[in-house]
């Protein structure tokens, strides 16, 4: 087969490549400073978002499970976080216990939703993972009486950034004499962090898990047939994505410093899904190309409508924000209508499309 | 038994609502297959709409009877016509294309009819100017009004209606028979797409009266009302079996009364542990429950898989 051949290729035959974006990755936090932190602080927030629609992407686009209510996990791993790292409970671990334990407790999540909903199939399970989602954001909105457990809607603030000894995640540093703010260390963990997701995303594509995963989407009741144990390997879909989701949500915490439920709404679940479709579901490089779209599109219209009517018109017409978010769904429309598998679909997925259209 | 009665009255009220609502989702939902995410915001905008008309005709002197007629022809009108457009210029051209497509484009629209509507209505509540002298009646212990009397009849009709349009006209056996299988419809001369598109008019028709509805009972209306409405009422369309017509009117008032009755008892049920803020809770928990035992819904047909 031809993995043998992708296995051993990419590093070999395109180190330009590699060597273009390692670089290309490194440079990025200091050119986006020349705009000012705020665009580091975007681009961090691509990469955040990378993380998660590469972690949905392997239980929509491998597993073809439709999850709505994905932010869920990433609500559990920010909260297991935001609790045990912050003045709320006066608890202060350190984040090499917290972030391992937000996956572990986000993939306990995954699999008690996983559990109940294996027999649903597509859209049931769509709205199932939808209502979750919710359930999970009215607990956390609402969780502050009896007990004080998560402050209810005004969140927890004064949450610890990351700490490795007295290297701290949040301060500028100098480091030979070249000067690292907050938010562009984070950029490097976040990196770091992503570039992990990949090569797990990869290496599962073509695993013996990878190839169950795609067995059960193309059609269950045949990989059933085969042998694949299709609940467990399910399970495992929901839960691995769930991880990751959780992963995230820590890191979120951390870099952020504050959490409240207003940040898991089911807005922010459709958005990591349209990341993964609008990209190219089960396609890497084009789940990629989503989530930095998704992220940048709204940032830079942020930035470009309110001059740009200023020239046109020279006053505000319509208002900004509203403006922005339409133009938002807008494009999604367009981009689904004139490219339904997405913006870099998989070679495969192209021609199966190819074939069933005609 | 008081508070019993009372929320058996206002979950009747709002299952109503949630039932024509749910029969937009169901409708489309049985022909093509898909999830029509923009529906809660064609409610929204039928509930605009008839805020609009009504405010701009308060004071021309007409009875408000009359007023409150114009109101829901027009917001009817407003909604078959964005239903017809939504079906044309986002979904007609995706058909074939992969299942999850259609989805993306629905949030987008959904987005766009949202902001359009914060573009034109502002992102402030309004309020509907009270039309009907409300008139309390008693019974029991418990109360309601005039205008929830209203709500109920007018859904039971409007429902009687869509069921008589679909099992008795020659539109509604196409749309039977488009819905069993659209390429044998269209062999036996069945205007698919006309079909699938009077689906999207009528579900948007639906949905303008369940709007003036929720404008009229809440007295209040919102740019982003569409998408809470919108939720329950799809869960209401899955819990009773998505694609059932039946099934959509039963689980719409059952989701009603359901919430009702838990936003009512939460906090005894639970020692006063959960309050009744956690009313949008039931909807969910009461559908992953039943889909737990019923995977297709109460009254779906239980499929087989695929072939």
């Amino acid at each position: 087969m031809n993995d043998q051949l992708r296995r051993t290729v990419p590093w070999q035959r395109h180190w330009l490549a590699v060597v273009l974006i390692t670089v290309v990755l490194l440079a990025v936090p200091f050119v986006a400073a020349l705009g000012g932190q705020a665009w580091v602080r975007i681009a961090n927030f691509a990469i955040l978002y990378i993380f998660l629609a590469l972690g949905l992407n392997i239980v929509v686009g491998y597993a073809g499970l439709l999850d709505l209510g994905y932010v869920a996990f990433y609500a559990v791993g920010a909260y297991v976080y935001a609790l045990l790292a912050s003045p709320h409970f006066g608890l202060h671990l350190p984040f090499w216990v917290i972030l391992p334990l937000g996956a572990g407790v986000a993939c306990l999540f995954g699999m008690l939703l996983g559990a109940p909903t294996l027999k649903l199939r597509g859209d049931y399970l769509a709205i199932v993972t939808l209502g979750f989602g919710e359930i999970v954001r009215i607990f956390l909105n609402n969780l502050n009486a009896p007990i004080n457990v998560t402050n209810g809607a005004q969140g927890i603030t004064l949450i610890d950034p990351i700490r490795i000894g007295d290297f701290s995640f949040a301060d500028t540093t100098t480091i030979f004499g070249l000067q690292i703010s907050g938010p562009q260390k984070y950029y490097y963990l976040l990196v770091a962090l992503a570039i992990m997701v990949i090569i797990v995303n990869v290496r599962l594509q073509n695993s013996r898990v990878g190839r169950a995963w795609q067995a059960i989407r193309e059609d269950e009741v045949a990989a059933k047939a085969c042998g694949i144990n299709t609940r467990n390997i399910k399970l495992l879909a929901f839960a691995m994505g769930a991880s990751f989701g959780g992963i995230a949500g820590g890191v979120f915490s951390a870099m952020q410093g504050f959490v409240s439920p207003e940040s898991f709404s089911l807005m922010e679940s459709i958005t990591i899904l349209a990341m993964v479709v609008l990209g190219g579901m089960g396609h890497i490089p084009g789940v990629i190309l989503g989530a930095i779209l998704l992220t940048a599109l709204p940032e830079v219209l942020r930035y470009g409508i309110e001059p740009l009517q200023d020239a046109l018109f020279g006053r505000m017409i319509i208002d900004p924000e509203s403006l922005r978010m339409l133009i938002f769904g807008l494009s999604m429309v367009l981009v689904m209508r004139f490219r339904p598998a997405g913006l870099w679909p998989s070679p495969q997925r192209r021609r199966e499309l190819a074939e069933s259209t005609r | 038994m008081d508070t019993l009665l009372q929320q058996l009255i206002n979950g009747l009220t709002l299952g109503a609502v949630y039932a024509l609502v749910a029969l937009g989702y169901t409708m489309v939902y049985g022909i093509i297959g898909l999830i029509n995410f923009a529906h809660g915001e064609v409610v929204m905008i039928g509930t605009m709409v008839a805020f609009t008309v009504i405010v701009s005709l308060a004071g021309s002197g007409m009875p408000p009877l009359l007023i409150l007629g114009i109101g829901l022809l027009i917001s009817v009108l407003v909604c078959m016509v964005l239903g017809w457009f939504l079906e044309r210029v986002a979904y007609r051209p995706l058909r074939g294309a992969p299942r999850l497509t259609p989805l993306i484009t629905a949030i987008g629209m959904s987005m766009v009819l949202q902001n359009v509507a914060m573009i034109i209505w502002g992102r402030n509540y309004i309020t509907f100017p009270p039309m009907i002298e409300k008139h309390i009646f008693h019974i029991g212990g418990a109360t309601f009004t005039n205008v929830q009397v209203a709500i109920v009849t007018i859904a039971a009709l409007v429902m009687s209606g869509l069921i008589y349009l679909v099992h008795r006209t020659r539109l509604g056996m196409a749309m039977r028979a488009t819905a069993q299988n659209p390429q044998v419809a269209s062999l036996m001369g069945v205007d698919i797409n006309r079909v699938i598109a009077m689906a999207f008019i009528i579900g948007s028709a639906l949905g303008a009266v369940a709007g003036c509805m929720v404008g009229s009972y809440y007295e209040i209306a919102h740019y982003q009302m569409g998408f809470m409405l919108g939720l329950k009422a799809f869960t209401a369309a899955v819990l009773g079996g998505i694609g059932n017509l039946a099934g959509a009117m039963a689980g719409g008032i059952l989701l009603g009364v359901i919430e009702a009755l838990g936003a009512g008892y939460i906090g005894q049920l639970t020692g006063d542990f959960l309050g009744s803020h956690y009313q949008d809770i039931f909807a969910f928990v009461v559908l992953i429950v039943v889909l737990m035992f019923r995977p297709s819904g109460l009254f779906g047909e239980r499929t087989g898989d695929r072939a």
